[in-house]
């Protein structure tokens, strides 16, 4: 647990960049610091490994003052991400990744080795090893930056905007494997962003900054969708607030409807009804309107535009798959990706409206 | 004329003993060695410190400013002022050496701060971040990185000690400028232009060798000679290099 007792940082010249910051971050957890640019999200993150030093108030890790800890050794024990990677350019990936294990005096080989397997669990393939970072490609640029803070396995780690510098699609695969590689690892993060969906998206909780350095509330993401504490926090969470809540409240039990299927290549019955989907090998395909089939169907009947949700999906998932389907009934499948039925959104709606969630 | 320079040049005679151009070859490298090293001693760790702590820039400006004096007006200076209160062959010794120093550490001290000071200021944060001490952040990261401009610092300050160094026979050192001065003292244009070809020849070696050596020294990471997968050739550092230290040679 990482504590931040009435906390402020006044850099010389007078800026405050933040301001009696009191917040606790719980162990195992990912806390998103998140506000608009200037607010002091990465002074307040830099002190914890002591970047910076604060002007007043304390900051401690399970119970342990940082400031009586010898900054160097700290840090060490703190795994730090930072927004443009910060590789050494002098070093190939490997070393790069193997950083922190020979700081702290593991022999080459163990070093080497670790830093293999760090790189193997952020996604970097072997052969990039031996490159150099002005050979790798942003994303990947950032996975050893992550590998590197990673590589001596701390129980805690720093990350300052590690993912605003690349481009939106890489942005969600580094976002999808953090979450994956934590539901692995339960390390202490703490997540720097300024944009309020990431910090939603990868917080178990959320601490909102307003500029001035001051805690505008800390709260799970669908707390914070549900009951902002003010105008501002309000505005910074921005449109859409009840659609996106549905990302994180739980989905109520929803009736499956069972579903008359074809496969291609199958004649559709003279009473069919105007859609039908196609399901090759239990994995649906896509939709038909039957009346526009000549004979049997092919893969040029399909209409692709429905979203398909698993099971386990948020209700903002089941009701995209049935919002997005030409025949509004939405597509469920389970683990495997097998079609398990369908659902429809004015029974969802129902469910949400009466509170089930 | 360049049979002439041929035959001074391939005739054995003009090779051997105390005068002969073996003799005066040595003891130009030696003085060049003895010199650049004397200017790498005092400007790296000064060119270090200044760019890593960004602490007293001045100096950098101020040895660049120096630049502009005279190095056989200083050689003279010196040789009067200070000749005369050390004994021996140290007299003319010293003074030479020192108005060599003086050109050789701009330079260096240029290159060494220019390079430290273009180190990637994130991997600098993430260095510190990661736990590095700074004498770690200086040792292991700030001086890999800086070599490519460091490196052509010192390449810069060796051409110009070799070529400068003619001066040192000035006052009786020996050296390849005697050749350059004893043959237009005796009209002796074979001999003139030999020892001139000999300080070009020998600058050109030096160079390669210290090429050849900054292949090993310095990181395929930030040399430049590997590329970018999309074909953008990264920070050539020793193109980077020339154009930052001024590669000027006065005598
Ligand atoms: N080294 C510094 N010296 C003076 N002011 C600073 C320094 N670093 C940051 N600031 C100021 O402190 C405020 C907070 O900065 P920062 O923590 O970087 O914000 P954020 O990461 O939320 O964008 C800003 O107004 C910024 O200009
Ligand atoms: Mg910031």
């Amino acid at each position: 647990m990482i504590r931040f007792d009435d906390v402020t940082k006044e850099y010389p010249g007078g800026t405050v960049a933040v301001n009696g910051l009191s917040l606790t971050i719980p162990t195992g957890q990912i806390t998103a610091l998140v506000g608009p640019s200037g607010c002091g999200k990465t002074t307040s993150l830099r002190m914890i490994n002591r970047m910076i030093e604060p002007t007043r108030g304390l900051i401690s890790i399970d119970g342990k003052g940082v400031a009586d800890l010898d900054a160097a050794t700290l840090r060490r024990g703190i795994g730090y991400v930072i927004q443009h990677a910060g590789l050494f350019p002098h070093r190939t990936v490997l070393d790069n990744v193997a950083t922190v294990p020979r700081l702290l005096g593991w022999d080459r080989a163990k070093s080497r080795a670790a830093a293999q397997d760090w790189m193997e669990r952020v996604g970097l393939s072997a052969d990039l090893a031996d490159r150099y970072p002005s050979q790798l490609s942003g994303g990947q640029q950032q996975r050893v930056g992550v590998a590197r803070a990673l590589a001596a396995d701390p129980p805690i780690l720093l990350m300052d905007e590690p993912f605003s510098a690349v481009d939106p699609v890489v942005r969600q695969q580094l976002q999808s494997e953090l979450l994956r590689l934590q539901a692995e690892l339960h390390k202490t993060i703490v997540f720097v962003t300024h944009d309020i969906d990431e910090a939603l998206l990868l917080g178990n909780q959320v601490a909102v900054l307003r500029v001035g350095g001051i805690l505008a509330q800390v709260a799970r993401p669908a707390d914070l969708l549900a009951a902002p504490a003010d105008d501002f926090v309000a505005d910074f969470l921005g449109h859409d607030r009840g659609i996106r809540a549905l990302s994180f409240v739980g989905m109520p039990r929803l009736p499956l409807h069972p579903e008359l299927t074809l496969a291609l290549g199958e004649v559709p019955p003279a009473d069919a009804p105007d859609w039908m989907l196609v399901v090759e090998g239990g994995h649906p395909l896509g939709w038909v309107r039957t009346a526009g089939v000549q004979g049997a169907v092919d893969t040029s009947d399909l209409n692709r535009s429905g979203t398909v949700a698993s099971l386990t999906a948020s209700p903002r998932e089941v009701l995209d798959a049935a919002l997005s389907s030409p025949a509004r009934r939405g597509v469920l499948v389970d683990d495997a990706g097998e079609f398990v039925g369908t659902v429809r959104a004015s029974e969802l709606a129902t469910l949400l409206e009466a509170g089930q969630a | 004329m360049i049979p002439t320079i041929w035959t001074w040049l391939t005739s054995a005679q003009n090779w051997v003993g105390s005068f002969g151009i073996g003799n005066r070859l040595a003891q130009h490298v030696g003085y060049s060695l003895l010199v650049v090293a004397i200017a790498a001693v005092i400007a790296i760790p000064l060119g270090l410190w200044v760019g890593h702590t960004g602490r007293g820039r001045w100096v950098v400006s101020a040895t660049n400013a120096a630049r502009a004096v005279p190095t056989l007006g200083l050689l003279f200076a010196l040789a009067l002022w200070v000749g005369p209160h050390i004994p021996g062959r140290a007299a003319f010794v010293v003074p030479s050496v020192i108005a060599l120093v003086l050109l050789a550490i701009p330079p260096i001290l240029a290159g060494t701060y220019a390079g430290v000071e273009a180190v990637d200021p994130a991997a600098r944060d993430a260095a510190k971040g990661l736990g590095m001490t700074p004498r770690q952040v200086l040792a292991r990261v700030e001086l890999p990185c800086a070599l490519p401009l460091l490196w052509s610092g010192l390449r810069s300050a060796v051409l110009q000690v070799i070529a400068t160094a003619t001066i040192a026979a000035y006052i009786g050192l020996g050296g390849l400028g005697r050749f350059l001065i004893d043959g237009l003292a005796q009209a002796d244009y074979a001999q003139t232009a030999g020892g001139a070809i000999l300080v070009c020849l020998l600058a050109l070696v030096a160079d390669g060798v210290l090429a050849l050596v900054q292949r090993v020294v310095v990181s395929p990471g930030v040399s430049g000679r590997r590329r970018r997968r999309r074909g953008i050739i990264l920070a050539p550092g020793k193109d980077m290099g020339h154009g930052n230290v001024a590669h000027t040679t006065r005598a």
